[in-house]
């Protein structure tokens, strides 16, 4: 997996709530068989019409915000599926972090697994961090994983929270299973303890 | 003495293989479900790094998202060239690493959430995971069960195990009887009304009460299946007889004397008195009316007796989030929700494709014609739940009254197989999302229960059932 370390960019305002992962990438693209491709087709009924053209006032289609890493979005989002297709396509798309006031639980861990950070803020942040956003392309944010820091275009700082074993894993770009398979005695003790106890499962 | 534990602390102890200093857990699953979508680019990782299936026995794959419904569906010319790529990679992938499967062709092929508890796979006490949010589903047994991601699809694969962090213990009461008309939908899609679609973040929901213990186990799966749409991982209902008589003699249930063992543990699941819920809502059963869907996310309930509300009354991100549902909608604010016509029906999904939902939609369909004009399918949730609705009698009310009778599948829920709603079509939907595009693109969908769809049906607007029975 990539590591997230410093991210300086433009971060694209989204402040609708409740954006869901059909928004972020519709059935119909679920059918590759491959993990990466995606982020043709993110935000893909909100980003174009039928014929394939770009709807013009999608914030991700105007020339401010058209390379955005980072993505500034409303409460809940990513709630729905369990598709990783949709952060698949988000980092194939470039945007490396999302921030908000909450993420739908399985979205969020799913951001971990594909090299992308999620922060949950406060609203007053999360505004204050939109309206910076809302500047276009000339105000760049800074995150800094490993400092837990947002720095705004004007130099405000914002610090959020994050798992210590999830921020280790995306500082260094681990692969969980290698984590996972290092602690394989536990697991075969546990299983063995298991047949014993609950023969039936 | 031991701390009061919930139900949810219990499972989550008994399932602990490592735990970590700083609470970092890997807990072990008893059932991996899979299906064609989430899994493919799992399996291809395992392949990758020469890694195999830790647990085959205890991984179970079926195709269900992809798979044509129409009766003619042997015939591959029925699934597009991606589709065929997709249900055909889960057929490599079931046989190379030697897990169990149920091909298209099985009749026990169905929703991998309606095939799992058929065949016994799903019991109390397990942990069970799917690359599918409505996993949810099996918490109707006293199982922990959740959806994940395909990179978790493959660590599972792996190790069995999943690192996780212990959520929070949420109770979700339901005290009383429920009125008549007023079903397991219409509970868990007022529990989303009252708590939101982040309500339940961070939390794994107990559903307790007189009204949860009187729902049958088709209708306590669909209470949990939509655990998800409130934002809750997992639902879980603790097991009681209700759920013996269910799971006892299923192909892979316990027998004998494993059978005994299996149910004196099983009723150690339980809550514990005195055992602190960091939430807890309670609703009154009687105060539970028949309800549907106005826009496009699951929260936006109300009674089906209801209208169309102004954006101003909500607050905060809200506000714009439904001037723009209500636009998408086609709706009129002050609109009486049964002037909403409509002009689809699909009835089925993990949510309501059970015998249960078939026999609530032919005791509203028995004798009736739907509206002429009207597209109205049924697809039943798995190749055996069609078997026994044609043994009972349902398959024809439902073909006498205009529906047609499909093959078991998700179809019209996520609508990744042919059948979508056209641009603008409106349907009542007894699935589980009405998000924008959900059913096809511009198609617009109001969750129901099978009843309240089979009504619908009949009269061509959004209807109370209670005003046919």
């Amino acid at each position: 997996m990539e590591k997230f370390q410093t991210l300086n960019g433009v971060a694209a305002p989204m402040p609708l709530v409740n954006i869901d992962t059909d928004m972020i990438i519709p059935k119909m693209f679920l059918k590759s068989i491959k993990r990466t491709g995606f982020g043709a087709n993110l935000f893909d009924e909100m980003r174009f019409n039928r014929d394939g053209t770009e709807i013009a006032d999608f914030v991700l289609n105007k020339p401010q915000y058209r390379n955005a890493e980072i993505l500034v979005a409303g409460d809940n989002f990513g709630c729905g599926s369990s598709r990783e297709h949709a952060p698949w396509a988000i980092a194939d798309f470039g945007i490396k972090c999302v921030i908000s006031t909450s993420f739908a639980d399985i979205f969020y861990n799913n951001c971990f697994k594909n090299g992308i950070l999620p922060i949950v803020l406060p609203q007053d942040q999360v505004d204050v961090l939109m309206e910076d956003a809302e500047k276009g392309s000339n105000a760049r944010m800074t995150v800094d994983l490993e400092a837990q820091k947002i720095t705004t275009s004007d130099g405000q700082e914002i610090t959020f929270d994050v798992d210590a074993h999830k921020k280790h894993c995306l500082l260094e770009g681990l692969d969980d299973i290698g984590l996972t398979l290092a602690k394989k005695a536990s697991i075969d003790t546990f299983e063995a303890s298991m047949q014993q106890e609950r023969p039936w499962v | 003495m031991t701390a009061p534990k919930t139900l949810y602390d219990k499972i989550w102890d008994a399932h602990v293989a490592h735990e970590a200093e700083d609470g970092t857990t890997l807990l072990y699953i008893d059932r991996h479900l899979v299906h064609e979508v989430t899994s493919a680019q799992a399996f291809e990782g395992l392949r990758m790094t020469n890694r195999t299936v830790h647990a085959p026995d205890k991984t179970i794959a079926v195709p269900d998202h992809n798979v044509p419904t129409t009766l003619d569906r042997a015939d591959p010319a029925t699934m597009t060239e991606e589709s065929r790529i997709q249900v055909g990679a889960l057929d490599t992938n079931a046989k190379e690493f030697g897990i169990h499967y149920y091909p298209v062709s099985d009749v026990r092929q169905g929703i991998v959430h309606i095939v799992g508890p058929e065949q016994g796979w799903t019991l109390p006490g397990m942990t069970v995971v799917c690359g599918d949010s409505h996993t949810a589903t099996h918490g109707a047994f006293g199982a922990l069960a959740h959806g994940i991601g395909t990179s978790e699809v493959e660590h599972v694969l792996a190790t069995q195990t999943l690192i996780q962090r212990k959520g929070k213990n949420m109770k979700v009461e339901i005290t009383g009887k429920l009125k008549p008309g007023v079903t397991a939908k219409d509970i868990t899609m007022a529990v989303i009304g009252e708590t939101g679609t982040g309500g339940g973040t961070g939390y794994v929901i107990e559903y307790t009460g007189e009204a949860i213990r009187d729902l049958s186990m088709e209708g306590r799966m669909t209470v949990c299946n939509m655990a998800i749409e409130g934002g809750a991982r997992a639902g879980l209902i603790a097991p009681d007889e209700t759920t013996y008589a269910y799971v006892k003699g299923r192909p892979h249930a316990p027998k004998g004397e494993q059978w005994d063992a299996a149910l004196a543990w099983w009723k150690t699941l339980f809550t514990d008195e005195d055992a602190v819920f960091d939430k807890v809502v309670t609703l009154k059963g009687e105060d539970i009316s028949p309800v549907v869907t106005w826009g496009t996310s699951p929260e936006d309930v109300l009674p089906i007796t209801g209208v169309v509300p102004a954006p101003e009354s909500f607050e905060g991100g809200k506000v714009d989030a439904v001037k723009r549902s209500i636009a998408y909608m086609g709706l009129e604010v002050g609109q009486k929700l049964t002037d909403i016509e409509i002009d689809t029906v699909f009835i089925g999904s993990c949510t309501n494709g059970r015998i249960e939902d078939l026999r609530a939609a032919a005791e509203v369909l028995k004798g009736k014609k739907i509206k002429e004009g009207m597209r109205a399918m049924i697809v039943p949730g798995s190749g055996l739940v069609r078997a026994q609705a044609e043994e009972e009698g349902l398959a024809q009310i439902f073909k006498d009254a205009g529906f047609e009778w499909r093959m078991a599948g998700c179809s019209m829920c996520l609508a990744m197989n042919p059948d979508q709603l056209a641009e603008n079509e409106r349907c009542a939907s007894t699935s589980n999302r009405n998000f924008e595009g959900r059913q096809g693109y511009k198609g617009r969908t109001h969750l129901v229960s099978p009843g309240m769809a089979a009504a619908a049906a009949i009269t061509g607007r959004l209807t109370d059932v209670r005003d046919l029975m």
